[in-house]
């Protein structure tokens, strides 16, 4: 049942929110050992709070447009006196003294926290491997990985333990995971969701945004956590766009560009392209192709348009986010909170306490992040690299006067194997390829399942737009879900 | 020990020696053995091999973006407000005295 039904049906009273709650705490109490999605079950919380809507309902009280809907949080995202880990031996046993804004809307729209998902560490990888307390599994097939660094939500949602997640997404941690997982995930215009109470991983990226079985969901998630917040500096001052009322309006008259640098080998980019990114599966292609005719069926016009910038995406990114995560991680010091390694003295102290808090990949990025920051390579490295952002922001923008949405793939591969790409980082890295254009460029985007590849296992389709776009994206993914073809979809 | 400037070269294919990559880990607050070191050396220079792209480009009358958005400083009302509470805070620190955090020493010998 989707995360709407769900909620009509608690309003209606044909279901109680306890019921609601204890259907999918059994779930995962059945398959999460299987799957290891949650870091952090809250059953006697959620079993608290469905008690506190039924009870209001049987108050005639207001209880909001998601009254009862169990949802799992990515767990970087701060819940007041609950554990929130980032994954990390860093911040284990951390009790933050705030909730964040995003976990105090969904509660304020009758939204029922079941549990902390798990991550890559700080959210740091495409794979969900990265994590201190072990990997998490894809439910289409345990033996792959569910992709990353939200791994844990998606698989929360495709596993059906809750209908609703959060995730963040810094260079593709939402959309490559829901992608992996054949659910919908949606990374919204940088500022447009608050980011205060996120651990912070890479602030000019970082974005909060939903995981959901449905593209109705992941709009009525969106619509609930979106909008000005006072307590992120950087948060969009401006009325939040309804986005739910629109989403069946479909796409006639919509143009559509088919993004030639992430679609080499599509029937319609055939010779148009100059250089394009190397490694995109033409399973997913051919999956991209049948979005596109599925999009002109509906009435959309198609295109082929070029961003030759968007190649340079991933060396720039590789840049920028450790860049920025080497500066904020640097508040791991041992003195605040978390974990404390004690030396004779305090220097000591911080370099024992980061040493043993930190995993590979996050001391990986620390290291490549302050190598780029540190002098004599500054301009060469994270100077040109916030140029080559420049050039993107530049083309994109030239790009969205021509069309109204991008279509392209979400990720270059469909799952794969654990410990397939452990080994070397660079390999990891390449999974991001398709969605790091829209973290640079601030853009929102989203990942649809649009069927499976030769393996079986599910294919995302990507919808980029210009920034604030997000009602007419979730249009277009709308159409995308209704055409969709079988296979792939939550299980 | 400060590693000597000329530790530095100005390599172009970014190559990472040990001796540099021990000096960024000690910029970082980050200790690693040897071998460590090495592997680190090798992934990131492959990282930055992949990033020769970037490196090559000639971008130089484009300027950089740090951000998004337009960054505007974003100031609040100049008023006395409630924040958190000291104690909830520090009971998440790991030592703490006289409701401060406490550390080992900064300056001078261990006691």
């Amino acid at each position: 049942m989707s995360a709407l039904a769900l909620a009509a049906a608690v309003k209606s009273g044909e279901r109680s929110a306890a019921a609601v709650v204890e259907e999918h705490l059994d779930r995962i109490a059945e398959r999460d050992g299987e799957i290891g999605a949650f870091n952090l079950v809250l059953a006697a919380e959620a079993r608290a709070d469905a008690a506190r809507i039924d009870s209001a309902l049987a108050r005639g009280e207001p209880v909001g447009p998601l009254a009862g809907v169990p949802v799992a949080l990515k767990d970087n995202l701060c819940t007041r006196g609950v554990p929130t880990t980032c994954s990390s031996r860093m911040l284990e046993g951390w009790h933050p003294p705030y909730d964040a804004t995003v976990v105090q809307r969904l509660r304020a729209a009758g939204a029922v926290v079941v549990g902390k998902t798990n991550l890559d560490e700080f959210a740091m990888g495409s794979s969900t491997e990265n994590s201190a307390f072990g990997p998490t599994r894809n439910p289409h097939d345990t033996s792959r990985v569910p992709g990353g660094s939200s791994g844990g939500s998606a698989a929360a949602v495709a596993a059906r333990f809750a209908p609703l997640a959060l995730g963040s997404d810094t260079g593709g941690s939402i959309r490559q995971p829901a992608a992996l997982c054949g659910v919908v995930g949606l990374k919204p215009t940088y500022g447009r969701v608050s980011r205060y109470g996120l651990v912070a991983f890479a602030s000019s990226l970082d974005q909060i945004g939903p995981i959901a079985a449905t593209v109705a969901d992941a709009a009525a998630c969106y619509e609930a956590i979106s909008g000005h917040d006072p307590l992120d500096s950087t948060s969009i001052d401006s009325p939040r766009e309804l986005v739910t009322a629109s989403l069946e309006r479909g796409v006639d008259g919509l143009r559509v560009g088919v993004l030639a640098e992430l679609c080499a080998g599509s029937t319609r980019v055939e010779g148009a392209a100059g250089s394009a990114v190397e490694g995109v599966a033409a399973d997913v292609i051919a999956r991209v192709d049948t979005a596109a005719a599925a999009l002109e069926a509906a009435g959309a016009s198609i295109s082929v348009v070029s961003a030759p910038s968007a190649v340079l995406g991933l060396s720039a990114y590789y840049l920028i986010a450790p860049a920025e995560a080497s500066s904020n991680l640097a508040r791991y010091d041992g003195v605040r909170y978390g974990l404390r390694v004690d030396a004779a003295n305090a220097a000591e102290m911080n370099v024992n306490t980061r040493t043993a808090g930190f995993g590979a990949e996050v001391k990986r990025r620390i290291m490549l992040g302050t190598y780029a920051l540190s002098a004599g390579y500054y301009d060469a490295f994270y100077g040109k690299a916030l140029r080559v952002r420049t050039l993107m922001r530049r083309e994109f923008a030239a790009a969205y006067a021509d069309v109204d949405v991008l279509l392209g793939p979400t990720t270059p591969t469909t799952a794969f194997e654990l410990g397939a790409k452990t080994a070397d980082p660079l390999l990891m890295y390449l999974n991001d390829v398709c969605t790091i254009p829209a973290n640079l460029t601030g853009h929102p985007a989203v990942s649809v399942p649009f069927g499976s590849g030769d393996d079986g296992l599910p294919v995302g389709v990507q919808l980029m737009g210009p920034a604030l776009s997000e009602p007419i994206l979730l249009r277009a993914a709308a159409v995308l879900e209704q055409a969709a073809p079988s296979g792939g979809g939550a299980r | 020990m400060l590693l000597e400037r000329a530790a530095y070269p100005s390599d172009v294919s970014g190559r990472i020696t040990r001796a540099e990559a021990a000096h960024v880990a000690r910029l970082a607050r980050l200790r690693f053995r040897d071998e460590e070191l090495d592997e680190l050396a090798a992934q990131l220079s492959a990282v930055l091999d992949h990033a020769a792209d970037v490196e090559a480009l000639d971008v130089t009358d484009i300027e950089p973006t740090s951000h998004p958005h337009p960054l505007v400083n974003v100031m609040r009302a100049d008023e006395v407000r409630a924040s958190l509470e000291r104690d909830e805070v520090l009971a998440q620190a790991p030592s703490v005295d006289s409701g401060q955090f406490r550390v080992p020493p900064i300056l001078g010998e261990a006691p």
